[in-house]
């Protein structure tokens, strides 16, 4: 199979973003009937001309193609086959036809479930898409097409970098950008809104489904990513506030302010300029990542290597499709606010601050993350901004959100109900004070590791005696919507997610340790006895294997194999031993033969390690449980309220005017 | 319902965030392609270079301590066999070493005697001394961080410039030779 | 171009003279001083490795600080000394927290100024959007 023809896929696919782009927004203007109707035509059209492309791509990493400049420079002969696939991503220019196959994965999704949508407001929502994609496809033909060749043709291409060899690189890019992207539909559809002049917020209910399960997938993406790094850098660090992380992060805490303003919107009518902006913020600080990873402004280890058209295109791209949104909403955000008023001890009171604190702790990450850039660019000197700085900030602005978190479910809309607050306040209370006490008569020492068990048994509580509460009042066969389900997965989530972050870094035991086969060393409860160090092989490496033998109390635990291993390159790479457990982690690393039969050893444990994750995943399937509501699906959504193709008569005639 | 009419607050506020944000970017790109993002200022310009004493390369029972060198500006070259930048600065070093107008001295960084003396041999030796700090200790005072490296120094033993990364003849045109003659004008030659 | 190859060239350098990694067994007084050195160090850039810490850096150059860290742990110095002494050779670059000072003071104000400005927004959006508790007319169905 021919390469050129992954670059001539591409540009039929630029060619139908383009058309997708035009032809139903101009149909939904107009009110024509047969443009709207070739929205999803066009749609499936560009999304298997990309498919194509991707797979031309994967085929020629499947069959050695080292022609193909980018097969040469991220593949190699023994590279084993699994990892020849995922190499697709492993670079910029791979990794953005990725981005464009998971674009068009959820437009078609689209199309396949929201074709009970109002026609115009489905055209224009299409149309939007294909006005990312035209944009995205553009960049790449242009600066950044996979498809490069070289002659004269190498041998053998150049290794991946070990780093990446690993399950993790399967997982985390795909997902990370299902959440990245996904946040495109809540995009689209308030564009959509915006441009056919919207007056009622049913637009959010259909929104609704598509942000939970782009969030959910985003929370998948950075789990994945924390865990990767975790056994594989080798450090037990799960997160350092990379400026790559953070690009992740910022969009997730919008989104995470996003799906609880929308639930205001569609129950209560409120906060629809917010969740209109909220909507736009999120898709903008995916692109914004997108730009910091591959522009050359930050150091990382993660950053792609980058060219400088790249950085601007992306900027262009960024400056227009936000600029553009922003613009459109400045012009066109909701003359009547409207909503329902609440009061003050209501819940969506509770929301609003959770909102705030969501969005100013993004804001308090973009400013860490960019000021160093500042200091660049003002000649001020360079400025390192760093975990202690993002650390302590983010835990001050979480507070709040998290001593409110378990009263907002126990609220009511609109009502204050101070009875229920103050009685679910003393149990609360009493619950976490009592599992403070209990962790401290079990060995927690310092208020880092008392603040950890309060805070998450103060979530977890919470969550428990909604739950019980609902039980009691609610009828059977109602008891549980699955909207509120996915809140209750979710909030317990986040208790557990404070459990794992807090007491990990506040109870994990590290050392670096010099052994001689034969010798043991104390971590925390456990005895680490290490056998020495014999040779091994792998596929495309050689690799020294220690063996650490790991006792408690006399009995046996583990055995754990940690290996440095040389690649066909020339890298070399540690490969961690990890035991892991539900309550804790047991983690070796093999380092240097010291001298006199010695080797150097880092041996861990680290409590509670997994919860980090486990919470995250709760999270996630909470994002995902919340679709399966029955108020999701769209045929009463479509009878119950239209919105109409054409402007209202009576709306002002520069609506129209001002259309696309 | 109980409506309220109005404009949402600060409309354009976000839009006009948003283009200073962007502004601020394209001010970024614009540094990057001037400077190298992995590029620190050296703390120590204008203050007075660490007090060291190092054996000399050819002849370590011998020692060069900065007043040795105080008197003449001369420029601190940190090098070593096992750098492969100092390879690619190597011929530039050759081919200014007579004409920077003042001394050069080479700074073996983290080398072995014999390793660095090889390499010399192989590619020829730039420089008017060679000084070795095998463990690196001294460097650290210097706030070096990997090879080459370039200090110019002064008479006075005050560094007035650091390079860092391969010295390329645009570099010495356009910030090197400037500082050199500005030392000669300062009358400290 | 130039500029990566050089950043390419001298990690590379770095990378293959290292022979040894971030494993580095240092003779700690207790598990008191080793907590000490290990949340210092972690918040210190490795200046050759820029995006990991001094901590875990397996670079030769983050190998050699760490010695000289624990070196002058051990003669007594306090963090403060410590981190001023590096800051002197190494700039404020190496360090991850910082500091508070006029150039740093858009840094450190600049979420509470953020936060007090999204707080005033919902104040005014409470008050306009809040009724006391009694005039709200009773919606009927779940109150979910």
């Amino acid at each position: 199979m021919n390469p050129e023809l992954g670059q001539v896929a591409l540009i039929l696919a630029l060619v139908l973003s383009a058309l997708q782009c035009a032809l139903p927004i101009v149909g939904a203007w107009r009110g024509s009937k047969p443009l709207m109707a070739t929205a999803p035509t066009l749609a499936i059209g560009q999304a298997v001309f990309v498919a194509l492309a991707f797979g031309i791509l994967m085929w020629s990493f499947w069959i050695n193609d080292f022609s193909v400049a980018y097969v040469a420079q991220n593949s190699n002969l023994s590279l084993p086959w699994f990892y020849k696939l995922s190499a697709v991503w492993g670079a910029h220019e791979g990794s953005l036809l990725l981005w464009m196959l998971i674009l068009n994965g959820w437009t078609v999704a689209l199309v396949i479930f929201g074709g009970k949508l109002p026609e115009a407001f489905f055209s224009r929502v299409i149309g939007v898409l294909g006005f990312v994609a035209f944009g995205f496809l553009l960049y790449m033909i242009s600066t950044s097409n996979p498809f490069l060749r070289q002659f004269p043709v190498p041998a053998n291409g150049a290794d991946l970098n070990p780093v990446l060899q690993d399950p993790g690189l399967v997982f985390h890019p795909p997902t990370l950008y299902m959440g990245y992207v996904g946040f495109s539909v809540a995009f689209a559809f308030a564009i959509a809104s915006l441009l056919g002049g919207e007056l009622k917020s049913t637009w959010v209910r259909w929104a609704r489904p598509w942000t939970n399960v782009a969030w959910g997938f985003l929370t998948l993406g950075i789990v994945a990513g924390s865990a990767w790094a975790y056994y594989e850098l080798g450090w037990g660090g799960w997160w350092f506030w990379d400026p790559v992380e953070n690009a992740s992060f910022m969009p997730w805490l919008i989104g995470a302010a996003l799906i609880h303003a929308q639930a205001i919107t569609d129950k209560r009518d409120g906060l629809r300029a917010w969740t209109l902006l909220l909507s736009i913020f999120g898709f903008a600080f995916s692109l914004l990542g997108t730009f910091l990873v591959r522009s050359g402004l930050l150091t990382s280890v993660h950053s792609f290597a980058f060219a400088p058209a790249r950085g601007v295109f992306i900027l262009v791209y960024l400056a227009v499709v936000v600029g553009g949104s922003l613009l459109l909403y400045a012009l066109r955000a909701p003359k009547v606010t409207g909503g329902k008023s609440f009061a003050l001890a209501s819940r969506e009171t509770l929301m609003v601050i959770g909102n705030l604190m969501l969005t100013v702790a993004c804001a308090m990450v973009l400013l860490g993350t960019l000021y160093p850039l500042v200091g660049e660019a003002l000649n001020i000197g360079r400025i390192s901004v760093g975990p202690p700085y993002f650390g302590p900030l983010f835990l001050i602005l979480m507070t709040p959100l998290v001593l409110a978190l378990p009263f907002g479910p126990l609220s009511r809309w609109g009502k204050a109900d101070l009875t229920v607050w103050r009685k679910a306040l003393i149990r609360i209370v009493a619950l976490a004070v009592a599992a403070g006490i209990i962790g401290f008569i079990v060995g927690a020492r310092g208020w880092y590791q008392l603040l950890g068990i309060t805070a998450s048994v103060w979530v977890m509580a919470g969550v428990v005696l909604f739950a019980i509460k609902r039980w009691r009042e609610a009828p059977r066969g109602k008891r549980y919507p699955f909207e509120m389900l996915g809140m209750m997965l979710a909030h317990f989530g986040i208790g557990v997610f404070i459990a794992g972050a807090i007491l990990t870094t506040s109870m994990s035991v590290e050392q670096d340790v010099s052994m001689k086969p034969g010798t043991n060393v104390d971590v925390g409860a456990y005895d680490f006895h290490f056998n020495g160090v014999t040779e091994t092989e792998g596929p495309n490496y050689r690799a020294q294997q220690g063996t650490v033998v790991i006792t408690r109390n006399g009995k046996h635990v583990v055995t754990l194999h940690p290996q440095k291993r040389t690649y066909s390159g020339g890298q070399v790479q540690t490969e961690a031993a990890i035991e892991a457990g539900v309550f804790r982690d047991l983690y070796v690393s093999l380092g240097d033969p010291i001298g006199g039969g010695a080797w150097s050893l880092r041996v861990y444990d680290k409590p509670f390690v997994r919860w980090i994750w486990g919470g995250g995943v709760l999270m996630m399937l909470g994002g995902f449980a919340v679709v399966l509501d029955k108020r999701f699906r769209l045929r009463r959504a479509v009878e119950s309220e239209t919105v109409r193709a054409t402007p209202e008569p009576e709306a002002p005639r520069k609506l129209a005017e001002g259309e696309a | 319902m109980n409506e309220v009419a109005r404009k949402p607050i600060g409309r354009f506020v976000p839009l006009l965030v948003f283009a200073a944000l962007v502004v601020f970017f394209v001010i970024g790109l614009l540094w990057n392609q001037s400077h190298d993002a992995r590029f620190v200022p050296s703390p120590l310009i204008d203050k007075p270079a660490p007090e060291f004493r190092l054996p000399r390369l050819e002849n370590p029972t011998q020692f060069v301590t900065k007043a040795d060198l105080l008197g003449k500006p001369y420029l601190l070259n940190v090098f070593a066999s096992w750098c492969f930048a100092c390879g690619d600065e190597h011929p530039v070093l050759m081919a200014y070493r007579d004409k920077f107008g003042v001394s050069l001295i080479g700074y073996d960084y983290k080398d072995a005697p014999q390793d660095a003396r090889a390499w010399l041999d192989r590619h020829g030796n730039p420089y008017h001394e060679v000084i070795a700090d095998q463990s690196g200790e001294t460097a650290i005072n210097f706030g070096v961080y990997g090879a080459p490296e370039t200090y110019l120094i002064d008479a006075k033993g005050i560094i007035r410039y650091k390079h860092i990364g391969p010295l390329t003849p645009d570099v010495i045109a356009k910030e090197l030779e400037p500082k050199i003659r500005a030392l000669a004008q300062e009358g400290s030659t | 171009m130039k500029r990566l190859l050089l950043a390419v060239l001298i990690a590379l350098a770095l990378a293959l003279s290292a022979a040894a990694f971030a494993i580095d067994p240092l003779p700690f007084k207790d598990n008191v001083q080793r907590d000490r050195f290990q949340h210092l160090t972690r918040e210190l850039r490795c200046m050759v490795c820029q995006d990991e810490s001094l901590l875990a850096s397996n670079a030769d150059f983050a190998k050699q600080l760490r010695r000289q860290i624990f070196d002058m742990m051990q003669q007594g110095k306090s963090d403060k000394e410590i981190k001023d002494w590096l800051v002197a050779r190494y700039s404020t670059f190496i360090l991850y927290d910082p500091p508070l000072a006029p150039s740093t003071i858009a840094l450190w104000f600049g979420t509470p100024a953020i936060l007090l400005a999204g707080g005033i927004v919902v104040v005014v959006l409470l008050r306009r959007r809040t009724r006391p508790a009694g005039a709200i007319a009773e919606d009927p169905g779940d109150d979910w």
